[in-house]
């Protein structure tokens, strides 16, 4: 058998390009400089970061997936997952801040849009100077998206929105939301649509900021509909396309997500590892003890398997496997980092439970994970779905 | 980052699973009940190159990277986990140590043998009193002249009972601890050397397993394996490679597991439909793919960094840790799935999951994998 050519174009390999090492390192740098500073009070004041998230985007990183052409920075996906975690990694408020921004509403506009609607909205958005938001979820509708009830009527020239919308990230704040509504109400699945709607639309109001656990340093509030109108153009593809785009842009935003738990993973160990070298019980330190020394050996092999899934789920997005593997790594990734952070707090002992250790608010922090953008139950539900699918059972 | 199989992999792993299919599985439940170390199978293999598929042409091996390795190791093992083992002994802990540690007329001498599949190998180190803890072995090495003269016994040695060729660890001196070890090429019909019997396990049974022992077996110096007191780092750093090859025998256990698993979920009707419309068996299926992937990319991440040739001590650990658990928690769920008939020999997954249980405890225990990935963690 022949040796693996060197040049050859296929080949597996796991280290980052010379950019990408870069970009990894202007955004940790970014993190610890301008983020980490007054975390501790923003999350105790449930202030949400502004003048941060503008720098955000001058450096590019709200535009990650957006076109050069368009006024975005043009990274691949797996770029996109390295910047998220090393900003989780600090902040997991911030990142999904800008994942949210990235992912549920620059990307769903930059592969469905009509090329105007892409070049009216989507420089600002990439620039900083707005910010973006999806708006999915209703009161009643969670898992099932298929139920949501808002409704848009065609009147003349323009969609009239009336109803509902729950646990909306960057409302508020943001300056376009992507809207999910019902067209056709006989049509079910197929009755619904996706919408761009700025924020100053009239008969768009921005409900009360939820009280959260965690990412208190994110907004998320309710949006009410009345009478809201939006140009016939804002329509993201066509009538009835909507509930196809909710769910390829959950697929594609489960990375973020991953990619979030990942961060915060990584933040959770090295607190645990520098806590067990440093606190000293029976004569030496904690970490030498079998109990303690196992449990980051658990978390660092977990860490490096969730990396891995995001990484490659990152690298497989345009392929036939995307929605499995995304799903996989959102599933593994928000459960191993609930894990995580469980066990570091754990290896603090009662310090971990006091506000002064950073791993208390991580320990808030990472719960959500397992739940927006998909629960680990509907990860699994999709993922079982494209299994059988991908196998069909052998005649026999 | 880059996870695409190139030509050659995919034309290999192709090859492989069709070998595996047709020659392998056929036999894999009868040698599973005897015992029967399936000799026929590896001489095969080694037609196939599959003895030593990382080893250099030159020395008869196929010359291809780990990765393609671990294709090999998981595709058999997804058949037959026995066999699996058999070839990722004489790959990993035979072939291996002589390339990195051997002289350029041992490598002639064994290794060219050993790659091309015309002989066996097998690797003793553990003795009943050092498992976990290697540096306590009793075998002892004794200087006679330009020869070595080794006593003592070895157990558990995988391939042991139709080996041509051990490579032997033995102390020339008990007080220096890990410093007095010393590896040795020892051909087994060497006069002094005699095997027990078939040990009976509860999985991989066909592989071999066996006990030596030596009674003043004469070894010339030519056949040691470096110098007097490297033996303990032939062993740790043969053992990193054995765990890259261990943690692909546990995918390919798991992926058969899993196999099985689904096939049977969308066949088996209960209440009325499919148990695969169940959501209790799909999330199952769910988590079980999951982590099956999740491994196999840890697996390839740590044969990489082995290519890469710089130390790899962390990624194989990982790998072995967290594919032989993996292992262990998918081939559970697939004969949960298959209900009673999992329990019964009449399916696979009953194998494999008796199989899947040895891969946490060879090639360094859960345990001591902890103790590694513990100890780089905290920087140690």
């Amino acid at each position: 058998m022949p040796t693996v050519a060197a040049d050859s174009t296929a080949g597996v390999g796991f280290e980052l390009t010379e950019e990408q090492e870069i970009l990894r390192g202007e955004v940790r740098r970014f993190a610890e400089e301008r983020i980490r500073p007054g975390l501790a009070e923003r999350d105790r004041e449930r202030r949400f970061p502004a003048a941060i998230v503008r720098e955000m985007g001058e450096m590019g990183l709200l535009g990650m997936l957006v076109e050069e052409r368009h006024g975005g920075a043009g990274f691949s996906p797996l770029s996109y997952v390295i910047a998220v975690e090393e900003l989780a990694r600090v902040c997991p408020s911030t990142a999904v801040t800008m994942s949210v921004s990235n992912s549920v509403c620059c990307w769903p506009i930059a592969h469905f849009g009509s090329e105007e609607l892409k070049r009216r909205v989507l420089p600002a958005l990439a620039s900083g100077a707005g910010l973006g938001a999806f708006a999915l979820t209703e009161p009643g509708s969670g898992s099932d998206a298929g139920s949501l009830q808002t409704r848009a009527e065609r009147r003349g020239g323009e969609w009239v929105l009336d109803g509902e919308k729950a646990w909306v990230s960057n409302a508020g704040y943001a300056t376009h939301y992507v809207v999910v509504a019902r067209t056709d109400p006989d049509a079910g699945k197929r009755g619904i649509s996706a919408f761009v709607v700025p924020a100053d639309a009239p008969g768009l109001e921005v409900g009360e900021p939820e009280k959260k656990l965690g990412l208190r340093a994110s907004r998320t509030a309710p949006l009410a509909f009345r009478e809201c109108r939006v140009a016939a153009e804002n329509l993201l593809g066509e009538a009835g396309q909507g509930f196809k785009i909710a769910l390829a842009t959950l697929d594609h935003s489960r990375l973020g997500i991953a990619a979030q738990s990942v961060g915060i993973h990584q933040r959770a160990l090295e607190l645990a590892v520098e806590y067990a070298r440093d606190r000293v019980q029976f004569g030496v330190p904690i970490g030498r003890h079998q109990g303690v020394g196992f449990q980051l050996a658990e978390m660092a092999t977990r860490l490096e398997a969730a990396r891995l899934l995001t990484r490659h789920a990152a690298l497989e997005e345009s392929g036939s496997r995307a929605g499995r593997l995304a799903s996989e790594a959102k599933l593994f990734a928000s459960e191993a980092a609930n894990l995580a952070c469980y066990q570091a707090l754990q290896i603090h002992g009662g310090n971990g439970f006091s506000e002064d250790y950073e791993i208390s608010r991580l320990y808030r922090d990472v719960r959500v994970t397992s739940i927006y953008e998909g629960t680990s139950e509907m990860q699994r539900w999709v993922i079982a779905r494209h299994l059988l699918l991908e196998n069909p059972a052998r005649p026999g | 980052m880059q996870i695409k199989l190139s030509e050659e992999q995919l034309l290999l792993r192709e090859t492989v699973r069709r070998f595996a299919e047709e020659v392998v599985r056929p036999r894999a439940r009868e040698i599973d009940a005897s015992g029967e170390f399936p000799r026929d199978f590896y001489d095969r293999a080694g037609e196939l190159g599959l003895a030593g598929v990382a080893v250099p042409e030159a020395y008869g091996g196929a010359g291809m990277d780990t990765v393609s390795y671990c294709l090999v190791i998981e595709e058999i093992s997804r058949v037959c986990a026995t066999s699996g083992v058999i070839l990722s002994v004489n790959n990993s802990l035979v072939c291996d140590p002589i390339l990195d540690f051997g002289s350029e007329d041992q490598k002639r001498e064994f290794l060219t043998s050993l790659a091309s599949g015309e002989k066996l190998g097998c690797f003793a180190l553990t003795e009943s009193d050092a498992g976990s803890d290697p540096a306590a072995l009793r075998t002892t090495a004794r200087r006679d002249g330009d020869d070595y003269v080794l006593d003592g016994s070895k157990i558990f040695i995988t391939n042991g009972t139709h080996a041509d060729l051990a490579i032997v660890f033995a102390t020339v001196d008990r007080e220096k601890r890990h410093k007095g070890i010393t590896a040795f090429v020892v051909p087994c019909d060497a006069p002094g050397l005699s095997r027990g019997g078939h040990e009976y396990k509860l999985g991989v049974n066909a592989s071999g397993t066996t006990e030596l022992v030596f009674d003043g077996v004469r070894v010339p110096e030519r056949f040691r394996l470096g110098g007097e007191g490297d033996g303990f780092k032939v062993a740790m750093s043969t053992l990193d490679g054995g765990r890259v090859g261990i943690a692909a025998q546990a995918v390919g256990i798991a992926q058969g597991a899993f196999d099985e698993a689904v096939t049977y979920a969308q066949q088996r009707e209960q209440f009325g439909k499919p148990i695969a419309s169940f959501q209790a068996i799909q999330f199952y299926l769910a988590d079980m793919s999951t982590e099956l992937d999740a491994g196999r990319l840890l697996t390839w991440k740590a044969a990489w960094a082995k290519d890469r040739g710089k130390r790899f001590t962390l990624e194989a650990a990982q790998a072995k840790l967290f594919t032989s658990e993996m292992a262990q928690r998918v081939t559970n769920k697939a004969l949960q799935i298959h209900g009673g008939y999992g329990y019964t020999r009449d399916y696979d997954v009953e194998r494999f999951f008796r199989d899947a249980r040895i891969t946490e405890i060879y090639e360094g225990t859960s345990e001591i994998q902890k103790m590694v990935i513990a100890s780089a963690v905290l920087g140690d």
